[in-house]
């Protein structure tokens, strides 16, 4: 009878594993598939930007097509054909939104099955949310509130029109068009994404978090994320996204700058959940992102937490430039990989300025057939006197058919420097999984909690409400990859 | 009908035959002390009982209350009823004590189709029990076994034991790397479990345990059965005059 249960379970697990998989039927607007100048010109356009915007995008795709793909990740996928994607697809608004009131139900509902209420009273207080679906920001909550105490937050398209002064000082300012082909490419054609800018002296008052969602077939999304936190501001944001489940593969390249000024701090959480594929490696997410944040400002700190269970592939390297004098830098990840998924993911540390100060925690799991690799590099520039790092990486391997691998680049210029790099592997013992399963959990349960255990260091960094949901999806992610 | 019978159980490792045609029956009330020289197969007759990888039967059979355990796997035997206090319980680094606890204990609640304790009442059914073992609220909040004394880690076996309130324990070399508080603490806390509907057995070394802990019956193994058994008195003869005398009686 118990063995029967189980078997119920099992099927039933397996066919819910990705609960995030169903798409939404909704009319869309869409650019035709493909990319040129026109459809630079048509998102342009669409989004109603002015003319330094569509320059910047055009002389970025000029760039961009000179540009080679990078290959230097260990991640192997079939050629991407750029002209077979659909590079904007909205929802169809009837009209201009005046309130959350008037936005789509069908969207609404999609947020609700989401477990991201935007209606507001329903909402998790002290949380605000901006909904990307596809190409366009949907909803934007808790903005009136917010603007009482000067911090804007919205999505990047309006910011480019209402602020422009802004957008224009620091985007590109930290992620350069050409930094590599994948921003080139997203600096030509993002289509939306979040801007938040916090005045000088302002601790935001609630959590900001933007939540991206790809639905339709066939479509990239290209987001594009601008934090600007002022002398002495502190933000802590945070970053949720899914897709359906669908058998060809999506990408995703997006670009995130935050920036930093005096004795600022940037708290930036990432649980990123992109649909990973199916057992065989069937479709997924290709989620290659770049990602970096500048310390400006003297005595100023960012901070990157991670949680990565989706996407087929994942190539992101959220980093750290430390300009300013004392300032800190902190990268805390997990990355999952089970069945055919791959990660090649890490940070980077750019010491620049006196008494810098980075710290690197990554934890890699892998199950499955799964490619897992940390890719980091620390660099102590000359200058960059009594710089400190310390790294410290932790593999743990499920399984015999999985691999990890660690790959850390040090450069040092300054003798007072200190780089510090711990790095271990190892398996889910036995002994372990007896112990648990002994006391009564199942092969899931007792993997799900020794994994969370190895993760603890970078669990316990991620605010109060995604943290329950991180642990969570660790228990999901390696669902079937023991017993 | 014996609640536990193990009928000529056969095992081995590596072609290696560890159990030659063991039987066992426990009944319900009846505290069972196995004792035997190193090598004989204490061990791996807990194991086997508790059905971890690698130490299924190559003939015979074990049932419990009537049920076959040979396909059942570690979590089932577990929510049955069946408890192995480890003797060299297992680390789990990050994994904290009490998030632990709550969460072996909640699972067998729902296996059991009773309400879960939410964190709250677990926490004050938690205290009350580490109480009665010395267990300090600084001990729930490291990570499980990890960097726990052995004393530390017994008394945690016993924690876990009495929150699963389990209806066949299986105490393995529980006594060992114990100072006399210690072991006394540890007994006490067997002791205060049980009662007529449960059952314990007790592999040890040494008769030092069974002054704590009582047996009803008293079974001698060696190389891989049991080869002889008794009252309490049997214990207190092995202790005077070691095991060479029974081996050589069965020789």
């Amino acid at each position: 009878m118990v063995a029967t249960t189980e078997t119920i379970n099992q099927v039933k697990t397996s066919t819910d594993r990705y609960k995030y998989g169903f798409s939404t039927e909704i009319e869309v607007d869409k650019a035709p598939k493909g990319l040129n100048e026109d459809i630079i010109r048509f998102i342009s356009q669409k989004k109603d930007e002015p003319k330094w915007m569509l320059d910047w995008r055009l002389e970025a795709f000029k760039k961009w097509k000179k540009m080679e793909k990078p290959n230097w990740a260990k991640v192997s996928f079939p050629d991407i054909d750029f002209q077979d994607i659909y590079y904007y697809a909205a929802p169809k608004a009837k009209k201009k939104l005046n309130s959350l009131d008037e936005v789509d139900p069908e969207l609404l509902k999609t947020y609700e099955k989401l477990g991201i209420p935007l209606n507001e009273q329903k909402m998790l207080a002290g949380v605000a949310v901006d909904a990307v679906f596809d190409s366009v920001s949907v909803a934007t909550t808790f903005r009136e509130k917010l603007s009482e105490v000067g911090v804007i937050f919205c999505p990047i398209s309006e910011a480019i029109k209402n602020h422009p002064y802004l957008v224009k000082k620091y985007i590109g300012s930290v992620v350069p068009v050409t930094d590599n082909y994948y921003t080139a490419l997203n600096s030509a054609v993002f289509t939306d994404g979040s801007f938040v800018y916090i005045p000088k002296g302002v601790k935001c008052p609630m959590e900001l978090s933007t939540y991206f969602r790809i639905n339709e077939k066939n479509t990239g999304q290209f987001e594009r994320t601008l934090i600007i936190v002022e002398d002495e501001g502190y933000v802590s944001y945070l970053e949720g996204c899914t897709a359906p489940q669908r058998d060809e593969n999506q990408l995703h390249a997006a670009v995130v700058e935050l920036v930093a000024l005096n004795r600022s701090q940037i708290k930036y959480s990432t649980v990123q959940n992109w649909y990973p594929g199916d057992e065989t490696g069937k479709g997924g997410i290709y989620n290659f992102v770049t990602k970096r944040g500048k310390c400006l400002g003297d005595n100023s700190k960012i901070s990157w937490t991670q949680v990565e269970t989706g996407s087929a592939i994942t190539w992101k390297y959220p980093s750290c430039i430390l300009m300013g004098n004392n300032s800190v830098g902190e990268f805390y990840s997990v990355a999952i990989t089970n069945n055919a998924q791959q990660a090649d993911t890490g940070t980077k540390m750019i010491h620049i300025g006196k008494n810098t100060k980075s710290t690197i925690i990554s934890k890699g799991i892998s199950a499955g057939k799964s490619q897992n690799t940390y890719r980091g590099q620390v660099q102590i520039q000359k200058g960059a006197s009594n710089a400190r790092n310390f790294t410290q990486c932790d593999s743990l391997l499920i399984g015999n058919t999985c691999s990890a691998h660690t790959v850390p680049y040090i450069n040092q210029h300054v003798s007072n420097a200190k780089v510090e790099h711990e790095a271990t592997t190892s398996k889910i013992s036995e002994d372990q999984l007896f112990y648990c399963m002994q006391r009564g959990l199942d092969a899931e349960q007792a993997t799900s909690m020794i994994v969370n255990g190895f993760c603890k260091e970078v669990m316990k960094e991620l605010p109060m409400e995604f943290a329950v949901e991180a642990q969570k999806l660790i228990g999901i992610s390696l669902e079937g990859s023991v017993g | 009908m014996p609640m536990l019978e193990i009928k000529n159980a056969e095992l081995s490792i590596d072609d290696k035959k560890i159990l030659k045609g063991l039987s066992l029956n426990v009944n319900e009330g009846e505290t069972h002390a196995i004792m035997g020289p190193n090598g004989s197969g204490k061990s791996t007759l807990s194991y086997m009982l508790a059905g971890r990888d690698g130490y299924e039967l190559d003939n015979g059979s074990i049932t419990f209350n009537n049920i076959d355990l040979i396909p059942l796997s570690p979590d089932e035997r577990s929510n049955l009823g069946l408890f192995l206090a480890f003797q060299y319980p297992v680390e789990l680094p990050g994994v904290s004590s009490t998030n632990f606890l709550r969460e072996i204990f909640n699972s067998r609640k729902k296996y059991l189709g009773e309400d879960e304790l939410t964190h709250l009442d677990f926490i004050k059914h938690l205290r009350k029990v580490a109480q009665n073992l010395s267990i300090k609220d600084e001990m729930l909040k490291r990570y499980v076994n990890y960097g726990f004394s052995g004393g530390e880690k017994k008394r945690f076996e016993i924690l876990q034991m009495a929150l699963l309130n389990p209806k066949i324990s299986v105490l393995d070399e529980t006594d060992s790397g114990l100072d006399v508080d210690a072991l006394k603490i540890v007994s006490e806390g067997v002791n205060n479990l049980k009662d007529k509907k449960n059952a314990v057995i007790v592999i040890t070394h040494y008769q030092r345990l069974l002054d704590y802990i009582k047996p009803d019956i008293v079974h001698i193994m060696s190389d891989g059965k049991i080869i002889k058994s008794g009252d309490a008195d049997l214990a207190l003869y092995i202790e005077k005059n070691g095991y060479s005398e029974i081996l050589n009686e069965q020789n």
